[in-house]
């Protein structure tokens, strides 16, 4: 069934987005972001095929090697191979991007439904409760929460969900206030719709699109986060390879073998400027009404 | 305007009061006996129950609550575990080094974030103001940690021109300054790309303004329009981002207070952490959430007091 | 005496869909101490007009050929940005539409009207001394405080004298007023009109008034310049536009001003059709499209045919009164 209802929308969308493609080939910036993004997710993805060095495997005798054939990016304190590090970290990041993304779209979006559709108590009520979120400082949050759950990376994607899912309801919530009064939602509505089924066919569908694109362009925002958190010791758990717990490895040892920072730093750079480029190109390509944001 | 600055700041105090509410809950529901953690393995069960009853941990939980609540309102946010000082007193001890490198990462943002954007609305299109508009993404998108990082790594280490651990000698007010360079622009770098680009947006609005036409109309000096008639109307919405961007750099500051080993509010709640001294780190969090809560509050007023047009309207 | 001489003027504007012909061959004179209207409808190019006398065109426009001559032999469109800039506000004010808008919100009003006088080299006494008598004349009360608030302290009508105030303080040849009452109400029209002709007189100046309100024009002007799409279709004194018009365009204009309906009608006439594409402007008459004269001599470009009097008509049928068309 569901088959029957997403081929003809399928049909039309492809001319869209292929058009939108071709643009955003047509914009340097936009292209310069697609090629990182590409050889980032790449790296994660085929991180074994790339090294055959275990990013956990610790060697003694190879500690603090600098930058060479054998090791790309030189190793850390523990004589495990940076490059093998970095590119697993890769994994990590991007996984923690995509699945804390993914929950916090989710809880937006029904937050944000619930809030713009339901009784004016309500709605003024979670609001409040978004600002109160808002009102701690990130970092902060962060902190509190990692005392409450421990370091995990369970807690950072806690920390991004509450960090992001604020923005996303809202958003969905003013959008959901605007189309709960427009006439094809009064029709729907006295034509004896439930609100379940306002939701689902008729706001639903007209609030996701520039979600998506909003969301992607927080996943910078997201990776942040991570290696922020692991770099403090408060995300990733050792000897789990994460960009930001190699920053700190480097930190620690700065003054003697900056690689390992320089190592660290790099990817997480490489990475957020990938992104944005990416999400703004795309921005401007899709809906530059978002612009305004 | 009297009116207008009591609701927000009934509106600030309620903000305050439920977060306060949230952190009450986080601390309940952290895992554990605050008692048995704060006093070690090595503590008798009486020990233990003396504290439980000296923290109020024997009452009801709304008891507990309210004790929190009107303890946090008038400044009573415990003692500290290690020292058994008052929690107030020991961030307030500290926050000053966080509020200088705030103020710092403000005045780096601000000194290169309106210029930039100035400049690139008046080139409006050349490659300048595309090499700005990049720029400004690309440091508003990498975190501010890794600025710290690395500017501590080519700045400090390699190049050797600014210091790199420390908040310098008290009372030298010079080597504190100086102290400062690094550590604040690695908070505010990022918002000199969030300034340059509302500046440039809100001065090319600005610019296609009625008013603007009627200047250039009058004759009046390019520069005088564009410095006098236009930037002074096209910043004010600086201190609004501003306000809004405090709470962020305050994120920024515990990055690079631990990078740089300073004192401040951030290397106070991660050592806490660190040291499972659970009062200091609500204490810490609580007083940073009510001091994002007011600098708000306080960038909307200083708005208010600036554009003539809100002034009048309160 | 003419105070501005503008003749063959073309600005043409580069867009994507290629250059956009704006203005094509405008000519007509501001005499000495005479007040001329522009009349048309949105998009016949009175702004573009404007702008090019003012030296402001936009970016992506220039004149392409014609001279704006000003007191004399000065063409403002040989003219440097420096000495273009040193004409405007001293010898050419100007009064704009919006005047929500055209006050600077954060500057008192003081102190825009002090500014503006910076070329002057009166002391900054006298600079606010001459700001405060303007405002008097402009019948703004006490004054005096007037010049230490904001604009938006103002009502409308209040802030469109300020304008004229601001305009007519370097007592300029020309003022250009670009529709400076249709933001008013009626009253407040009526006053402004009057004040404007009150301060003409006193000053000695020219206006170029530009309105789409034919009877304002009738009430306030000597001359008359019809536009079309960028044309000069009819130019001539008042009475000779109001009482002979000669091109069908003028004529249609007319019979459609709401003050002129004699009958009680639902709907308001109006002129069937658009104006064309000024990117691809047809090679003869410009009206033609939408004109109920049309004849084949019309695929060719008219010429200017002078009726006398200055009175002067861009149309082949300009020799040709209309006939009364039987009912």
């Amino acid at each position: 069934m569901s088959e029957a209802v997403s081929d003809p929308q399928a049909a039309k969308p492809p001319s869209d987005a292929w058009r939108a493609v071709r643009r955003l080939l047509r914009e340097p910036l936009g292209v310069l972001g697609l090629t990182l993004v590409l050889l980032m997710v790449g790296g994660a993805i085929f991180a074994d095929l790339l090294t055959s060095w275990d990013p956990t495997r610790i060697n003694p005798r190879d500690r603090f090697l600098g930058p060479g054939a054998e090791h790309l990016l030189g190793t850390d304190q523990l004589g495990r191979d940076l490059f093998a590090r970095v590119l697993h970290g890769g994994r990590v990041a991007l996984s923690v991007a995509l699945i804390a993304t993914g929950i916090s779209l989710v809880i937006g979006i029904m937050l944000g439904l619930i809030a713009g559709y339901g009784p004016r108590w309500l709605d003024n009520l979670m609001i409040l409760l978004f600002d109160s979120v808002k009102s701690f400082p990130t970092v902060m949050l962060a902190l509190a929460l990692v005392t409450l759950f421990g370091p995990s990376l369970t807690s950072v994607v806690i920390v991004v969900v509450l960090v992001t899912v604020p923005g996303y309801a809202r958003i969905i919530r003013t959008q959901t206030i605007a189309l709960k009064n427009s006439e094809y939602v009064t029709a729907a509505r006295s034509m004896g719709a439930s609100p379940a089924r306002i939701l689902r066919v008729h706001i639903l569908p007209n609030v996701i699109g520039p979600l998506v694109i909003l969301a992607s362009m927080d996943i910078p925002v997201v990776i942040g986060i991570e290696a922020g958190m692991s770099f403090l010791g408060l995300g990733v758990r050792p000897p789990t390879p994460s960009w930001g717990s190699i920053l700190n490895d480097g930190f620690t040892s700065i003054r003697d073998t900056p690689w390992i920072a320089v190592a660290g730093g790099i990817p997480i750079i490489l990475v957020t400027l990938g992104f944005t480029f990416l999400g703004e190109t795309l921005r401007d390509v899709f809906d530059p009404r978002l612009k305004a944001r | 305007m009297l009116a207008y600055f009591v609701k927000r700041l009934g509106l600030a105090v309620i903000i305050v009061s439920v977060a306060m509410l949230m952190l009450f809950c986080m601390i309940y529901a952290i895992p554990g006996d605050p008692a048995a953690v704060a006093l070690g393995p090595r503590a008798t069960d009486a020990m233990r129950e003396a504290l439980r009853i000296k923290m109020g941990l024997d009452q009801p939980i709304w008891v507990q609550f309210w004790n929190f609540f009107t303890g946090a309102w008038t400044g009573d946010l415990g003692r500290e575990v290690l020292s058994d000082r008052p929690v107030l007193g020991v961030v307030l001890e500290q926050l000053p080094f966080t509020l200088a490198l705030i103020a710092g990462g403000i005045i780096w943002s601000v000194a290169l974030g309106i210029p930039l954007g100035c400049f690139a609305a008046i080139r409006r299109g050349s490659l300048a103001d595309r090499i700005v508009g990049i720029l400004s993404v690309a440091v508003i998108a990498v975190p501010s940690f890794v600025i710290a990082i690395y500017a501590l790594l080519i700045f400090a280490v390699q190049l050797r021109w600014l210091p790199a651990i420390g908040a310098g000698e008290p009372g030298d007010l010079g080597d504190q300054l100086f102290h400062l360079i690094l550590p604040s622009l690695a908070v505010g770098l990022g918002w000199v790309g969030y300034i340059a680009r509302m500046v440039r947006a809100s001065m090319l609005e600005v610019l296609e303004a009625s008013h603007i036409r009627t200047a250039r109309a009058f004759g009046l000096p390019d520069r005088q329009i564009t410095y006098r008639y236009a930037l002074t109307i096209a910043v004010l919405p600086t201190v609004t981002l501003l306000g809004v961007g405090i709470g962020q750099m305050l994120s920024s500051a515990v990055f690079a207070e631990i990078v740089f080993a300073r004192p401040g509010v951030g290397k106070l709640v991660y050592d806490a952490i660190l040291t499972r001294n659970f009062p200091l780190v609500t204490g810490t969090v609580l007083v940073t959430t009510v001091l994002f809560v007011m600098l708000n509050l306080v960038a909307d007023l200083i708005v208010g007091a600036l554009d003539p047009r809100v002034r009048s309207s309160f | 005496m003419t105070v501005l001489s503008i003749s063959n003027l073309n600005v043409v504007f580069s867009t994507e869909d290629g250059p956009l012909h704006a203005l094509k061959d405008v000519s007509f004179d501001v005499p000495a101490n005479r007040i001329v209207g522009i009349v048309g409808e949105s998009g016949c190019g009175k702004s573009t007009l404007i702008n090019a006398i003012l030296g402001l065109l936009a970016d992506n426009g220039h004149i392409d050929g014609g001279a704006i001559r000003f007191e004399g032999d000065t063409d403002l469109t040989t003219l440097g940005p420096d000495a273009m800039r040193d004409l405007r506000g001293p010898r050419i004010a100007t009064v704009f539409q919006d005047p929500m808008g055209a006050l600077n919100p954060v500057l008192s009003v003081g102190a825009q009207m002090v500014n503006i006088q910076y070329r002057s080299g009166r002391s900054k006494a006298e600079k606010r001394a001459r700001a405060v008598e303007m405002l008097e004349q402009v019948r703004i009360p006490d004054a005096a405080a007037a010049i230490k608030r904001y604009p938006h302290e103002f009502s409308g009508g209040m802030k469109q004298r300020i304008a004229i105030a601001m305009a007519l303080m370097m007592e300029p040849a020309l003022l250009i007023a670009d529709e400076p009452t249709t933001a008013l109400d009626a009253t407040l029209e009526v006053a402004t009109i009057e004040m404007l002709k009150d301060l003409q007189q006193k000053i000695g100046c020219s206006i170029l008034f530009i309105s789409h309100h034919l009877g304002v024009i009738a009430e306030l002007c000597d001359d008359v310049v019809v536009m079309y799409a960028g044309e000069v279709v009819e130019r001539g004194t008042t009475r000779a536009i109001f009482n002979d018009p000669r091109h069908p365009y003028t004529a249609r204009l007319l019979e459609c001003d709401p003050a002129r309906q004699t009958e009680r009608t639902r709907n308001l006439p109006t002129i069937p059709g658009e104006i064309p594409d000024l990117r691809a402007r047809p090679p003869g008459c410009i009206f033609a499209n939408r004109c109920h004269r049309r004849e084949d001599v019309c695929a060719r470009p008219p010429p200017d045919i002078q009726i006398g009097g200055g009175h002067a008509a861009r149309c082949h049928l300009a020799d040709m009164p209309e006939m009364e068309v039987a009912p």
